[in-house]
């Protein structure tokens, strides 16, 4: 399975006030804040194998880092057979009148070498209109099979050094992979890289399986399962496949697990008596908190990256909505007030945002708002669109999309946070409940 | 042809199908097909079906007397039909005191997942209270909630919709589960 570069990017149906913005003059510099504009040309000429086994993968490579930076939606790809100039040496001096005759405005140069199994990257970033290097030339090694990830880690750079924000590409997302009809649905636990690539199945389908969500390090995977008959909450590493139940309280239902930033504590629903409240449990320890004590339903808790807070949502009010507690529980403030239900609140990595479910006469939309509930604004709107989850920088949520009717079929989509770059992953099987890991070391 | 028989065929016919779906991910094996099916999972102790016209098998409870009651859109409350169904499952129960029973709790797919969960939770508890108060020992039943993972049908209509918002009294071997 690969990531399909040719996605059509379908611009957000709300007509969202934000978008990168490109300097046209000064140095190369994307700020991604205000009013819609032409994704940013670039020119990504053919890595040079700097050894003859490298050759394939220079190719590889370099396609891969074209497919990130341009699958941003901030760039756009200038063809190979426009380029004027041929980079035949990594340390030959850029032809800058070449590139700007083709208004190329930035320039990713790059060189492979492979020797005893061992990979080499190398990189530079140039400012084609002002005509010099953006930052230093940067290298990645490591074995011949983590090429994928150098790959990314080279569009992270340039990503970051462009936008001056964090990457996103060197990461991973767990989700659900589903087969099998709508009413028999087969569910099983899978790890991918963030674009669709080494696919890997944590789990068999012999058990209902819902909502994973990695670990702040990204090594381990909680969610819930059904094989004892009953929801329960499971912990796997993700190296070893090896996996624990976190906690069981005879005659309850335990869901919607979510870590604390600590890496330790986990927040999650526990259903008693019909009743569904929120808890905390110490992987360690195994020690219960409430945090919760209502009749209402209170589920879908999520932590502020400084894990002192917790937006989860409720229908104490009659309805589904958001709300925002300290971490050690008591009362809670109510975030969200517009119209139709709120749900599966994630906070932004950032701390800024809230991404959120929204449901309002009879369509489902990703949203997000600022933590205090203002500037609330649609993402998107469909039939069934649930379950966001934040890329490791803040910028793009990925989230469920489920097609309607006897033959619907869920599968991951993403949209940038400004409602621009809405794509669907193109997976070759349906596909539910993503979480998309921090970026890897 | 017995119940029994029917529903292996049946089973069978699901697995083949099953087996058909080929693995779209191109990853892994196709393992654990047709497993996690509806109605209670692993772990939990189905009886067998039985004869139907038995009148003490689980075949006799889900055939003549109705295993499932049906609610509104995002609520627990119990019906009038709903009372009287569950009335005449209680009557069933204190005649064949040696079954157990899980109670599913089950919504449509119009809300977002662990909502769903919790709010099949609570009308399989609606379901639970009800057969308490008509005589049923709470130590006998279970609750589980399916959310919006187990649909009986398949449209996105409101006819489906009613079919999917629902409690299923699934009977079990041993008194106490």
């Amino acid at each position: 399975m690969t990531f399909t570069k040719a996605l059509a990017i379908v611009c957000a149906l709300f007509g969202l006030a934000a978008g990168p913005i490109f300097a046209q003059s000064g140095p190369l510099r994307i700020q991604i804040t205000e009013g819609v504009i032409e994704p940013l040309p670039i020119a990504v000429p053919e890595f040079i194998a700097e050894t003859g086994a490298a050759r394939a993968l220079a190719q590889q490579i370099t396609d891969v880092v074209l497919a990130d930076l341009t699958g941003s939606g901030l760039f756009r790809e200038i063809p190979a057979k426009a380029h004027l100039s041929r980079v035949t040496s990594f340390d030959a001096p850029v032809q800058y009148p070449d590139w700007r005759a083709i208004n190329a405005q930035g320039l990713v140069v790059g060189a492979v070498s492979l020797s005893g199994g061992q990979l080499r990257v190398k990189f530079r970033l140039y400012d084609v209109f002002s005509g010099q290097p953006m930052g230093d030339g940067l290298q990645f090694s490591g074995t011949k099979d983590s090429w994928r990830r150098m790959a990314h880690k080279v569009a992270d750079a340039a990503y970051a050094r462009i936008t001056g924000e964090g990457g996103y590409f060197d990461s991973r997302v767990v989700f659900v992979a589903e087969s099998g009809p709508k009413n028999q649905r087969v569910k099983r636990l899978a790890l991918m890289d963030y674009d669709g690539a080494n696919l890997r199945y944590l789990t068999d389908g012999s058990a209902l399986v819902l909502a994973p969500r990695f670990s702040p390090t990204g090594d381990s995977v909680l969610y819930t399962s059904y094989e004892t008959g009953f929801p329960r909450i499971y912990l796997m590493d993700t190296q070893s496949d090896r996996r624990r139940a976190l906690q069981d309280q005879p005659g309850t239902m335990a869901f919607a697990p979510r870590f604390a930033p600590d890496g330790r504590t986990v927040v999650f629903s526990l259903e008693r008596g019909g009743n569904t409240d929120i808890y905390t449990v110490d992987t360690g320890s195994g020690a219960l908190k409430r945090l919760t004590n209502a009749p209402s339903i209170e589920t879908a808790p999520s932590y502020s990256p400084d894990g002192s807070q917790i937006v989860f949502e409720s229908d104490r009010s009659g309805g589904q909505q958001l709300y925002i507690m300290s971490a050690a529980g008591g009362d809670a403030k109510r975030i969200s007030f517009g119209e139709g239900r709120y749900g599966t609140p994630v906070w932004s990595p950032r701390g800024d945002m809230i991404a959120f479910t929204k449901q309002n006469r009879g369509r489902f939309h990703i949203g997000v708002m600022r933590v205090d509930g203002s500037e609330e604004r649609l993402l998107t709107a469909a039939f069934l669109d649930e379950g966001p989850s934040w890329s490791p920088n803040g910028r793009v949520i990925m989230f469920t999309r489920e097609t309607s009717g006897s033959a619907g079929a869920s599968a991951l989509w993403s949209v940038d946070v400004t409602g621009r770059n809405l794509r669907p992953l193109g997976l070759a099987g349906a596909a539910s409940d993503p979480a998309w890991s921090p970026l890897l070391p | 042809m017995h119940l029994i028989t029917k529903a292996a065929l049946v089973f069978a016919a699901l697995s083949l199908a099953a087996c058909n779906n080929p693995d779209k991910f191109g990853a892994g094996s196709g393992a654990g097909m047709g497993g996690g099916g509806m109605g209670a999972g692993n772990g939990i102790g189905t009886a067998a079906l039985g004869d139907p016209s038995d009148p003490t098998s689980p075949a006799y409870f889900q055939q003549n007397i109705g295993d499932r009651v049906f609610f509104a859109v995002d609520q627990s409350t119990l019906s009038s039909d709903a009372r009287a169904m569950l009335a005449l499952q209680a009557d069933w129960l204190g005649r064949n005191p040696s079954y157990g029973v899980v109670i599913e709790g089950h919504a449509d797919e119009q809300g977002t997942r662990e909502y769903n969960l919790a709010l099949g939770a609570r009308r399989a508890n609606a379901a639970v209270e009800y057969l308490i108060s008509q005589g049923v020992a709470a130590g006998r039943m279970r609750t589980v909630s399916y959310g919006k993972e187990r649909p009986v049908e398949i449209c996105s209509d409101e006819a489906c919709y009613s079919r999917n918002r629902r409690a299923v009294t699934v009977i079990t071997t041993g008194g106490n589960v």
